[in-house]
C-alpha cells in the first residue's frame, strides 16, 4: 500500500537555515546539511529546501547546500525558491536535487513547466501554488506571496497538470505561518480536480493538522516547517501519531 | 572491482552516483561513463533511467555502439547488470510511453501505462510503498518482504514469463517492481532514494 508522506521543509537563506531545529547536540544550528540529515535519520519521507535568498549574488549558495545534502541523505530531496528557467532546474538536478519546485516562473511562463517536464521527466517537476482566498475563489500569488496574479488557483492547478507537472505543492497564503491548520477546502478542491499527487502546505501547528490534511484535504503528502522546528515535534512522533489515526505511513 | 554507472544523458543520475559511492566507500571503484571499453571491462553495470521510455531508448541509441556493448555485457558474457526505473523498463521488447518504441528485448514483455481505474488512483505512483518479495533474489539478501521502497513512475513493466518477477507492489493493481533473470536485475523503485534499505540493496548488488 502506498504511504502518505511527511515532508519537513527547511527555509534556507544565503546557504543557512533561517528557522532551524533547536537541538542541543547540533554542532551548527544553521547548517542545512546537518538539519536535513537529522530529518532523514528521523524518518522523513522527503526533504524540502525552500531557498529564500533575496539577492542574486548569493543565489549560488543553494547549489552547494544541495550538493552536500545529497551526499548524506538518501531520501528524495526537493528544492524550490528562485527557480526561473530550465537551466536553473538543470543545475539543481545536477547538484543532486531529485525534484525541483517552480512557483513564480510557472505563472509567468507556463512553457517552463512544459519544457522542463519534457526534458527531465514529470517525476522531478513540482509546481508550487501559493493561493489566497478572494471572495468565493482562490487566486494564485507570486514572488513569495507579494503579487496577486488574479489567476484562479483551481483552474491553474488543472492547467499545470496538463503542462506536465508531476506533483503540486499547494500553500495557503491565508494560513501560512498562522499554525491554525491547512486550508482544507483549498486542498480538497484541488486534489479532487487533478489526477496528480497534491502536497498540502501552510498553517500546520499541531499533529492533528497533518491528519486533517490527509483525511479531509485528500492530500498525498503533508509538508510542514515550524512544528518540526525547535523540537516541538519530531518526524517520528508525527508518523506515530498519523499511524495511530489509521493513516498509512512508513515507520 | 569496477562498477560502471552508464551515463547516457538519461536525465538526473547524481543520486544514483552518490548512493553507489556511499556504499562502495573505498573498496569498490565506481565509474560513471559512456565509454564503451570501460563498460566492457567493468565487473558490474548499472543502467539508470529517468524521463520517458522513448527518451531513454533514444538516448542509449545516440551513443554509437552502446546497445551492442550492453548486449555483449549482459547477454553474451552474462555479467551482472542492474536496471533502475526506466533502466529496468528498457529490458522489455516494447514500450508505449509517448509512442510505440522498441526496447532492448532482453526480457520478453511490454511497458504500458498503469491502470489508474478511471482516475481513482493518482499517477504518477509517487512515494513509499511496500514490496512483496516473491522470489529469493540475491539483491534482497537480508531485506524483508514488506520493506518500504521509494517509487515514482506512471508506467509498468509486464513480463511475459512471470518467473522473472522477484517482487511486486500493490497500488491500483499488483505492479511488478523487481525482476531477476540469471545475471540481469532490475528495480522499478529507486534504491538510491530508499534510505537505509535501498542502500542495503545496492550493497547486495555490489557484493554479488
Amino acid at each position: 500500500m502506498l504511504k502518505n508522506r511527511i515532508i519537513p521543509c527547511l527555509d534556507v537563506k544565503n546557504g543557512r537555515v533561517v528557522k532551524g531545529i533547536n537541538f542541543v547536540d547540533l554542532k551548527d544550528a544553521g547548517d542545512p546539511v546537518e538539519q536535513a540529515k537529522i530529518y532523514s535519520d528521523g524518518g522523513a519521507d522527503e526533504i524540502c529546501f525552500l531557498d529564500i535568498t533575496a539577492s542574486n549574488e548569493n543565489r549560488d549558495t543553494i547549489y552547494d547546500v544541495v550538493e552536500k545534502t545529497s551526499k548524506k541523505c538518501f531520501v528524495p530531496l526537493t528544492v524550490g525558491g528562485g527557480v526561473r528557467n530550465v537551466e536553473d532546474i538543470n543545475k539543481l538536478l545536477n547538484c543532486g536535487a531529485d525534484k525541483v519546485s517552480i512557483n513564480t516562473a510557472a505563472v509567468e511562463n507556463s512553457k517552463v513547466v512544459l519544457d522542463s517536464s519534457k526534458k527531465f521527466g514529470s517525476q522531478c517537476i513540482v509546481v508550487a501554488i501559493d493561493a489566497k482566498k478572494n471572495g468565493d475563489r482562490w487566486e494564485v500569488f507570486t514572488h513569495g506571496g507579494r503579487n496577486n496574479s488574479g489567476i484562479d488557483a483551481i483552474k491553474y492547478a488543472k492547467q499545470m497538470e496538463e503542462n506536465g507537472a508531476g506533483e503540486l505543492l499547494v500553500t495557503s497564503m491565508d494560513r501560512d505561518g498562522t499554525q491554525v491548520g491547512y486550508d482544507i477546502d483549498l486542498m480538497y478542491q484541488i486534489s479532487c480536480k487533478v489526477n496528480i499527487p497534491v502536497i498540502a502546505s501552510g498553517g500546520v501547528g499541531s499533529l492533528d493538522h497533518l491528519v486533517d490534511g490527509i483525511k479531509l484535504g485528500n492530500a498525498s503528502a503533508v509538508l510542514a516547517a515550524s512544528i518540526f522546528h525547535y523540537g516541538k515535534h519530531s518526524v517520528k512522533e508525527a508518523k506515530e501519531y498519523l499511524d495511530s489515526k489509521g493513516i498509512p505511513v512508513r515507520i | 572491482m569496477n562498477v560502471t554507472i552508464v551515463d547516457y544523458n538519461s536525465g538526473n543520475i547524481s543520486s544514483v552516483i552518490n548512493s553507489f559511492k556511499e556504499v562502495a566507500k573505498d573498496k569498490v571503484n565506481i565509474e560513471v561513463t559512456s565509454d564503451l571499453s570501460k563498460i566492457k571491462s567493468s565487473d558490474k553495470v548499472v543502467l539508470p533511467g529517468q524521463g520517458s521510455f522513448k527518451s531513454c531508448v533514444d538516448a542509449l541509441k545516440k551513443i554509437d555502439g552502446l546497445t551492442d556493448t550492453l548486449d555483449e555485457f549482459a547477454i553474451t558474457n552474462k555479467k551482472p547488470l542492474l536496471g533502475i526505473c526506466v533502466g529496468l523498463q528498457m529490458f522489455a521488447d516494447i514500450g508505449y510511453e509517448e509512442t510505440e518504441t522498441k526496447g532492448l528485448g532482453w526480457i520478453s514483455g511490454k511497458v504500458s501505462k498503469i491502470d489508474n481505474q478511471n482516475g481513482k488512483f493518482k499517477l504518477p505512483h509517487i512515494g513509499w510503498n511496500q514490496i512483496n518479495i516473491i522470489k529469493d533474489s540475491k539483491i534482497f539478501k537480508d531485506i524483508e518482504s514488506n520493506s518500504h521502497m521509494y517509487f515514482v513512475h506512471s508506467y509498468e513493466f509486464v513480463p511475459n514469463d512471470k518467473n522473472v518477477i522477484s517482487a511486486t507492489t500493490d497500488y491500483s493493481s499488483n505492479i511488478v517492481c523487481s525482476i531477476e533473470k540469471e545475471n540481469i536485475f532490475g528495480t522499478q523503485f529507486h534504491p538510491e532514494k530508499s534510505d537505509k534499505i535501498g542502500l542495503k540493496m545496492i550493497n547486495n548488488f555490489i557484493n554479488l
